[in-house]
């Protein structure tokens, strides 16, 4: 029997800029669905996650990755409706988690990735980059937190978050929070939210990219970065853009 | 091929330009000089069609059509080149990647077949090699980690791939040392000294023009052009000055 997960409200840290209304259309059923790999000691595995119109929603994982395992997790979310993953990690020692991930979209949406990874043993390594581009009244967000527990020397913790506002209107939340408590650590965290580069915009246009196309390559360019772990993620790269093709902007 | 008139430009409500004339004819080579400030960017941003850049007045005419009712992509396509004082940087987009969607974008707008990626890498470098490019740089994200001079370059072998009617070329010269000066003047001259094309060099200095003999030389002060002369013109500021020139 499982206990139904309370609804959350704007008031709960992780749920802040959340869109409350379609978190409760979805119900405590979906709040409960959590999925939970477990990677055995020296294991690697590697998921990408498409979250578009084919799977909007909540999106929860908790994975326990072992002794010297590899986890590595990709998504991309450009669903037209309210879509959160949510992403518990465990590291043990000398473990590894590489997580990439883009927000896309517009509308009056809210697309958002959440991370909190345990650093739980010593020598674990984590990798977070995430990238959000919106346009319309949309809104992206990345909630990263970062817990390192006192005997987690030699902790390698780092995330780096870009947000990128194609219209006004449209915004980017970035909340990175780092809970150490073991003092032989590195935990590196980034954060900035900009605008579409007019001098590049026009550098292209006055070699005859028209202003679509020069949106396009300079999108893909700035998600590239997430996906720049990835072997091979032209897929999950056009897959992304596929959000930004249809849009009037 | 192009015909300014009487053009009036602002950047955020300053007059830059105030009642600019020039008629550039194909085959022709013109060099605009003039101190600082005169509005020689200006001109080649406007004509280029950078927003910000407001014109209020007068007319630009190239091979016929109204310019200045052009979007900016569109002049490219038309066969009108700008290079920039300051190449722009664009981190996470190869040189190769840029100039192919370029090339094959403009190709569009005319009707032409779009360049397959082999012809389009035969064509760079070939271009690169007139510019004595290393091709590897093309395969860089553009103007990332360049040098002032190697930008200036990179900016040619653009102007080589696309193949336009008229070049407006900002500055080209500056932030190159000798070598460098004569290899992107004899790119100028391979690429632009065609009975069909014309180019308008924007300059602070002779020596460029040592290298691309201009037809006519125009001094350019406070918004409009108040001399035109021969090649012997730009010598003739370079040793009494602007000030006693345009006086």
């Amino acid at each position: 029997m499982t206990l139904a997960a309370t609804l959350p409200t704007n008031r709960d840290e992780e749920w802040r800029y959340a869109d409350i209304p379609a978190v409760t259309a979805l119900g405590a059923d979906a709040l409960d669905a959590w999925h939970v790999p477990v990677l055995a000691p020296g294991e690697v595995r590697t998921k990408d996650l498409l979250l578009d119109d084919s799977a909007p929603g909540l999106h929860r994982v908790r994975i326990t990755v072992g002794a010297g395992a590899r986890a590595e997790l990709f998504a991309v979310i450009s669903a037209s409706s309210y879509t959160r993953l949510e992403v518990e990690v465990t590291l043990g020692e000398g473990a590894h988690f590489e997580f990439g991930a883009v927000t896309i979209g517009g509308g009056d949406v809210v697309r958002e990735a959440v991370t909190r990874v345990r650093h739980a043993e010593p020598s674990a390594t984590s990798h977070q980059v995430i990238r959000a581009v919106h346009w319309g009244q949309a809104t992206g967000n990345f909630l990263g937190r970062i817990e390192v527990a006192r005997h987690a020397q030699k902790t390698d913790a780092e995330q780096d978050f870009k947000g990128l506002i194609l219209e006004r209107g449209a915004s980017a939340n970035a909340r990175p929070e780092l809970e150490i408590y073991a003092d032989d650590v590195k935990c590196a965290h980034g954060a900035a939210i900009g605008q579409m580069d007019a001098n590049a915009a026009f550098y292209m246009a006055s070699r005859g990219i028209d202003p679509q196309a020069a949106k396009v390559l300079l999108v893909r360019a700035f998600i590239a970065d997430a996906l720049a772990a990835k072997d091979d993620s032209e897929a999950l790269l056009d897959a992304a853009l596929a959000a930004l093709e249809g849009a009037a902007l | 091929m192009l015909a300014i008139n009487d053009l009036h430009a602002t950047v955020a409500d300053k007059a830059i330009l105030k009642g600019l004339s020039l008629q550039i004819n194909a085959g022709e080579v013109h060099a605009i000089m003039g101190p600082n400030g005169a509005g020689k960017s200006t001109l080649g941003y406007t004509l280029g069609g950078r927003p910000g850049y407001e014109v209020t007045g007068g007319t630009v005419t190239f091979q016929g059509e109204d310019l200045l009712d052009l979007e900016p992509h569109e002049r490219a396509a038309k066969g009108l080149f700008l290079g920039f004082q300051y190449p722009v940087e664009i981190p996470g987009v190869s040189f190769v990647q840029f100039l192919r969607e370029a090339a094959n974008a403009q190709r569009k707008v005319r009707g032409e077949a779009p360049l397959s990626g082999g012809e389009f890498l035969k064509l760079a470098r070939e271009k690169a090699g007139l510019l004595k490019m290393d091709m590897d740089m093309l395969k860089r994200p553009v103007n990332v980690g360049f040098s002032g001079g190697e930008k200036k370059r990179a900016e040619m072998v653009q102007m080589g791939i696309l193949d336009p009617r008229l070049a407006i070329l900002d500055e080209t010269d500056s932030g190159l040392d000798i070598d460098a000066l004569r290899i992107v003047g004899d790119g100028i001259n391979a690429i632009m000294r065609r009975p069909d094309k014309a180019v308008l060099l924007i300059t602070h200095y002779q020596r460029l023009l040592d290298y691309v003999k201009p037809d006519f030389v125009h001094v350019l002060a406070n918004g409009r052009i108040v001399r035109t002369g021969g090649p012997e013109l730009a010598l003739q500021l370079e040793t009494e000055g602007y000030e006693a020139v345009a006086a």
